[in-house]
């Protein structure tokens, strides 16, 4: 399994993890991050907390003086959401893809 | 996905429809956790699938008082440590709305402690989140009824040392129905607990530890949000239906969190309705609100 | 309490508060009579605003000029005090009540229009906004904050002064039409004596008894204390030549009366601390002393 998903952290025992019976059906979805730049406050919340390590820090300044995070490995989004959650400033969402990697959640 | 539709997004956020968008960006600092629980509770109400003219949020003044002014929902920001009482005042006029008051431990526990326990006592139908950053934030970091024990504050220079209410145990020791505590890192859990609280007839309260970067963290050393998310993230205990008496939150120390109480009670209402319904008979007429 | 009233009058919610008044300051004497609170009433809460206060003097009075204080708090959107005193307060007299349909209500001004058009605080032609309920569909915002129109905290100098212009004005314009006073033998009158609440029957004998000496004395009696009827009161300084005034405190409806008579009446207080009402004796003597 671990090779069918997109980049994520990397494992070194991964050749030894189990694979699911249903592997082969199950797809893993693929999310379309949005940043609304001008909302972020930098917290870093979003950054920090993504499982799959999709975001990073811009070098760049928004409108408020703040970083504001950037998607780093586009394909790595699982759509999870959490990033959502976290955000104080409602300025991240993601959106299932349906098309290429996408599947029901 | 190209950079330009990262900067201007076509879709907007999931959550703009339950929030007033011509009042964002908010007022809070960075790092601030209060954002979170917002959208934390949105999202049980999207989970609840609850009407947005079916709920109504009240909050009292401080950081936390100014949730009110964000959700576009029936909205109230009233005086300090009153949104329980005004809460009442909302819900007994109409029972069916679903009356939530957030707002902060100092507003909630301080000034508003009477209206607490008693809320609590007489078990009336609220859902009360309390949002405990663990000092008044808003007006500069005064020592709060929740400060921790050491705990340095405007008002506690040399560190705090009266002894801290722990909210999971005012609220089961008063009565409510459901108390829960997470914190702003838990997302997911806290949407779960929001929701059971609002469905959860009777006096629910939520407590979200939720981090203050500007106030008690700086004035403690302890870093910014972030630095107080990843100490959550490494000392919050998960344990459900803990004794509410072992709840205590020391000084940077692990935070037990969970689903502690879950018990059914006759709310006011009910027992209003109960017991007149038995000294008047088939004379009363139950009551369902005032409002037509 | 204080701070909510504000609260009341600054959400513009319709709201009657009865105040039975005892003497004091702090627990003074419970429970006997003192008007000392009816500076308390105007001026309690902070900031700048007008309200309504109504004083009955009997128990017949307090049914009739409560329902007058709800029509007049939803007519305004004001909250309205009924400033009774412990005498009136524990008084047992006959009192007539009406058939329900000849009470006359005053309807609330309950907004049915578009959704979105509907602004909270967006003041009609007699500068008092349209209300809605919670639940009602709105999802209106309202705060103790100096808001817009929309319900929104706006907190600067400009909309400062037109909320704060508006609340005021909105009494204050019509403060003739809410007065409501009962006056006697006022007219060609030389002395009148002002009272309200219990006083106003206390004065009566006084005021009886210096009439069969040949004194030409009139009568006005405050049914409405708040908002001050000014207009009157200049008016009836110019034609008389004294206005005694008649209240269970050490001076303070008297200071209103010496602000307006401005010189052209001679303004004379008959005080008394509270405890017991006033000796007739000492109505009489003041009269006598303000006759010409």
């Amino acid at each position: 399994m671990p090779q069918d998903l997109p980049a994520g952290p990397k494992s070194t025992t991964a050749k030894y993890w189990r694979k699911p019976l249903d592997a082969d059906t199950v797809k893993v979805p693929h999310g379309e991050l949005h940043i609304v730049v001008n909302r972020c406050k930098g917290c870093l919340f979003c950054v920090e907390y993504c499982p799959r390590e999709v975001l990073e820090m811009s070098q760049d300044f928004n409108v408020k003086g703040y970083h504001y995070p950037e998607v780093s490995k586009d394909d790595a989004c699982v759509n999870c959401g959490l990033c959502e959650m976290l955000c104080p400033e409602f300025a991240i969402f993601c959106v299932l893809e349906e098309e290429g990697g996408g599947g029901e959640a | 996905m190209t950079k330009e539709a990262t900067l201007e997004p076509e879709l907007s956020h999931p959550m703009e429809e339950l929030l007033r968008m011509d009042r964002i960006p908010h007022i809070w600092c960075p790092t601030c956790g209060l954002g979170t629980v917002v959208t934390a509770f949105a999202s049980a109400i999207q989970k609840l699938e609850i009407g947005l003219d079916d709920i109504a949020v009240v909050s009292g003044i401080g950081c936390t008082g100014r949730v009110a002014g964000y959700v576009k929902i029936d909205s109230f920001h009233t005086t300090h440590g009153r949104a329980i009482p005004f809460a009442t005042g909302l819900h007994l006029a109409n029972p069916k709305l679903k009356t939530v008051v957030i707002s902060g431990d100092g507003d909630l526990i301080s000034i508003g402690g009477n209206h607490f326990i008693h809320a609590a006592r007489r078990n009336i139908d609220l859902t009360v989140i309390c949002v405990n950053n663990f000092i008044y934030a808003m007006t500069g970091g005064q020592v709060a009824p929740t400060t921790p024990l050491t705990a340095n504050a405007s008002t506690m220079p040399y560190g705090n040392f009266e002894q801290p209410f722990s909210i999971p145990y005012l609220a089961d020791s008063c009565g409510a129905v459901y108390v829960a505590r997470w914190s702003a890192l838990h997302v997911r859990r806290l949407v779960t607990a929001i929701a059971e609280a609002i469905a959860k007839p009777g006096f629910s309260v939520v407590e979200v530890i939720s981090p203050c970067s500007t106030l008690y963290s700086r004035r403690n050393r302890l870093g910014t949000g972030l630095d107080l998310m990843r100490f959550y993230h490494d000392n919050c205990e998960i344990k459900h239906g803990a004794d509410t008496r072992e709840l205590e939150i020391k000084f940077q120390e692990k935070i037990t969190v969970g689903k502690f109480i879950d018990r059914d009670r006759p709310t006011f209402v009910q027992s209003m309705n109960n017991w007149y319904g038995k000294v008047f008979g088939d004379e009363y007429e139950p009551y369902e609100g005032a409002v037509e | 309490m204080m701070e909510n009233l504000g609260l009341g009058i600054m959400m513009e919610v319709p709201t009657v508060i009865i105040n039975v008044q005892r003497g004091g300051p702090s627990t003074g004497l419970p429970t006997l009579p003192a008007q000392a609170d009816i500076m308390q009433a105007r001026w309690g809460s902070h900031g700048d605003y007008e309200l309504i206060a109504v004083a009955p003097s009997s128990p017949q009075e307090s049914f009739d000029y409560m329902i007058m204080a709800f029509n007049l708090s939803e007519k305004y959107r004001v909250p309205t005090l009924v400033m009774m005193d412990e005498c009136v307060g524990h008084m047992t007299e006959k009192i007539v009540i009406p058939e329900p349909e000849e009470i006359e209500i005053t309807p609330r001004k309950l907004y049915d229009g578009p959704k979105d058009e509907y602004l909270p605080y967006r003041p009609d032609e007699d500068m008092v906004p349209w209300m809605v309920r919670a639940g009602d569909g709105y999802r209106f915002h309202t705060t103790g904050l100096t808001h817009d129109e929309r319900g929104y905290p706006a907190m600067n100098a400009e909309c400062q002064h037109e909320l704060v212009t508006r609340l005021m004005d909105k009494i204050r314009t019509k403060a003739d039409e809410i007065a409501v006073l009962e006056e006697d033998e006022v007219d060609g009158a030389d002395v009148v004596v002002i009272s309200y609440g219990i006083s106003s029957r206390v004065a009566i004998p006084a005021v009886e008894r210096a009439r069969a000496e040949g004194v030409k004395v009139g009568s006005l009696r405050m049914v409405t204390v708040w908002p001050f009827p000014e207009n009157r009161m200049r008016e009836l300084a110019k034609e008389v030549g004294a206005l005694v005034v008649v209240e269970l405190n050490m001076g303070q409806m008297y200071y209103e009366v010496e602000r307006v008579a401005a010189g052209n009446a001679k303004t004379i207080l008959v005080p008394h601390a509270g405890g017991w009402v006033h000796d007739s004796e000492d109505i009489y003597q003041a009269i006598k002393g303000g006759a010409r």
